[in-house]
């Protein structure tokens, strides 16, 4: 610090002090003999003086504190914050996965049942921005209609339970195939269109996909829905309070514990959490197989992918089926929880928050779209007391996202390849 | 004849009233660099795009060892062994160097679910073996220690020679470089004429070339097309090119 900033430091202090002193020193006080400008009390001179000091320091210490901030700037225009690859740093890898995955399991016994309740949807979109990201990250492919799948996923299990009484892990994999068909009955007329053009349809399938449920009244309930949709069992072990057919069990009477509701919350809790990490696993090796590599290389130059004998075709479809049969999981997973679902949970809103969520994220990161996720569904339910004000919010934060960081959260990390020595 | 790899024979392209290509016949043996030359706009990369799929040519024949693949889609030729690179370098950008390597060889490596989802032995043992020819090809063009930068990021110079790497990881029989010198200095250019010829005498493959360095094709051709205005103009050896008075006519104009 030189003579010339200490000199700079104390005018700005003083004009500070010039400043304040008439604003907040100095007050009107309404006497029987007209007003009269009084001193103010001491609790606003002492801020005065707070204010005059810090004033003075961060004058004195500008050029120090630019330069910090100016270097986490400059690297930020680059690439900014980015994970190092798995292969970089396998332990710490390990340590955040046996963290993370101790703090889920514990989560649900020290949370409250609001909170846990929460944590299981933010986990169903952790699901769904996870499928999406193959889709649209990976592939390249923008999907504005990725609802229809989660919407496919529900009704499955909600129809199978209501007419035919099935269970809901019997569910899982045929509300997972159903979805990964629809998938690929999609794929099949947009494989010659990209971009705008392949948004366009896909929003369409999306708004077809909720008509159609809204309008088979006889099969989907039409705008009324489906009710009463089981939740899932822990090996045949229910979690109702009486048990819905005289052969069941029910949970607490099979380990001999008092009936209590939150043991369902937490059981769905967990059994989210153990589809998640299904997810995660599945998409991660995905990533570092070939097909994971043909997809990215098609976002990069579809005909640079056909000029090395790549099948366009099927990459596409490839993307498409299993980017939906993991909306599909997730779509059954939420109709479980939620035991009611009605085609209002399936409107456009729904594919634009998970879009935000994958582009949020950072197109592709496995990690940035799972703190997207969360982010997502929580920061709204925080900002409950906002009221009206609640969206506003979501949009400015999107906006300023997008200024300052277009390469969302945690801009994906290249996978590392050991290459042998010489 | 059992050495003829390409026989091409009244190739003719047409967009709507412009006829492109013009009853172009060319013959590639094997082991040999043949290069088309002619004027800009003279249908050369049309051809090109006609023999690997990309346009469906309006008429005449491919034969590619003895089967003919006029009509069909570009992997599928790519797959027969017929490998292009692009006038203007078409890298996957964003992926690292090793990984592009790695996505040219998808056939070559294992490519079944469960085995990668589960990383059996026989999908470690695919992988390691496509990453250690990816590493050989790496050495050979200078880019081993680029191998984990993202492709997008290196030189110009050194994206073309990805590109040609690129290629070779299909492992094909027909290399056909499309400009593969532009955009270089001369001391890049000296090093692609030896990766060329190279290619030819050590890894056997053939090498169809459009190239307007004049430098280059004369010196490593084996024969010479030359193209103009869609039209085959001559054919035959370096010498016999350079004295041809139609060709001189069609760079120079007349006199």
């Amino acid at each position: 610090m030189s003579k010339s900033s200490f000199i700079d430091a104390l005018i700005a202090s003083v004009v500070m002090l010039i400043l304040t002193s008439w604003l907040l020193g100095l007050q009107l006080d309404n006497q029987p003999d007209g007003l009269r400008i009084i001193l103010n009390d001491a609790a606003h001179t002492t801020w005065v003086i707070v204010g005059v000091v810090l004033v003075f320091f961060t004058q004195l210490f500008k050029a120090p504190i630019s330069r910090v901030f100016s270097g986490i700037k400059s690297k930020g225009q680059d690439s900014g914050f980015k994970l190092p690859a798995p292969e970089e740093k396998p332990t710490l890898y390990r340590f955040l996965t046996i963290a993370a995955l101790a703090g889920l399991l514990i989560w649900p016994f020290v949370a409250s049942r609001g909170a846990v309740d929460l944590a299981t949807l933010t986990l169903i979109y952790v699901m769904l921005g996870l499928g999406l990201n193959v889709v649209v990250g990976l592939a390249g492919l923008l999907d504005l209609g990725y609802v229809g799948f989660y919407a496919v996923g529900a009704y499955t299990y909600g129809i199978l339970n209501t007419y035919f009484g099935v269970g809901f892990w019997t569910a899982l994999p045929i509300a997972g195939c159903l979805a990964a068909l629809f998938g690929f009955l999609l794929g099949f007329p947009v494989l010659r269109l990209r971009g705008d053009y392949l948004a366009i349809v896909t929003l369409g399938f999306g708004e077809i996909i909720r008509i159609m449920l809204n309008n088979m009244t006889e099969v989907t309930g039409g705008p009324n829905g489906i009710s009463q949709i089981d939740k899932p069992t822990l090996f045949g072990l229910e979690f109702n309070r009486r048990a819905s057919s005289d052969e069941a069990t029910l949970f607490h009477d099979f380990f001999g514990l008092d009936y209590s509701s939150n043991y369902k919350v937490i059981f769905v809790y967990l059994a989210a959490v153990l589809l998640v990490v299904l997810t995660v696993f599945v998409i991660n090796r995905l990533l570092r197989m070939p097909i994971g590599r043909a997809w990215e290389a098609l976002r990069e130059d579809e005909i640079a992918c056909r000029s090395l004998g790549l099948n366009p075709t099927i990459i596409k479809l490839s993307a498409f089926t299993i980017g939906a049969a993991f909306a599909g999981f997730a779509g059954s997973f939420f109709a479980a929880r939620q035991g009611f679902i009605s085609p209002e949970s399936f409107t456009f809103i729904e594919s634009a928050i998970i879009l935000a969520i994958v582009v949020l994220g950072g197109m592709g990161s496995q990690v940035g779209v799972i703190l997207a996720a969360i982010i997502m569904t929580i920061l709204p339910e925080m900002a409950r007391e906002f009221n009206e004000y609640r969206m506003l919010m979501f949009g400015l934060m999107m906006v300023f996202m997008m200024i300052w960081r277009p390469q969302g959260l945690l801009p994906m990390t290249r996978p590392k390849m050991e290459m042998r020595n010489g | 004849m059992d050495n003829k790899l390409l026989e091409v024979s009244g190739l003719t392209m047409r967009f709507g009233g412009l006829l492109a290509v013009n009853n172009v016949a060319l013959e590639v043996n094997d082991q040999e660099i043949i290069s088309v030359i002619g004027p800009n706009g003279a249908g050369k990369t049309t051809v090109f795009n006609c023999l690997t799929g990309f346009y469906q040519p309006t008429a005449g024949q491919v034969i590619y060892r003895g089967e003919p693949v006029q009509q069909l889609p570009g992997h599928v030729i790519s797959r027969k062994g017929m490998v292009r690179t692009f006038q203007h370098v078409r890298l996957f950008k964003e992926m690292t160097v090793v990984e592009n390597l790695l996505v040219a060889q998808h056939r070559h490596l294992n490519t079944s679910f469960l085995a990668g989802l589960f990383k059996t032995k026989s999908f470690k043992k695919a992988e390691a073996e496509g990453i250690e020819r990816a590493a050989n090809w790496l050495d050979r063009i200078g880019l081993a220690e680029f191998a984990n930068r993202q492709a997008g990021n290196l030189a110009y110079g050194q994206q073309r020679r990805l590109e040609i790497a690129r290629c070779m990881m299909t492992q094909p029989s027909l290399l056909m470089l499309d400009e593969p010198a532009a955009g270089l200095n001369p001391a890049e250019t000296d090093e692609l004429d030896e990766l060329i010829v190279e290619l030819r005498d050590q890894h056997k493959i053939s090498i169809l070339l459009i190239e307007h360095d004049m430098k280059l094709v004369m010196g490593i051709s084996d024969r010479i097309y030359v193209v103009n205005q869609g039209c085959p103009l001559a054919n035959g050896t370096p010498k016999e090119i350079q004295s041809n008075p139609d060709v001189i006519k069609a760079y120079l104009g007349e006199f």
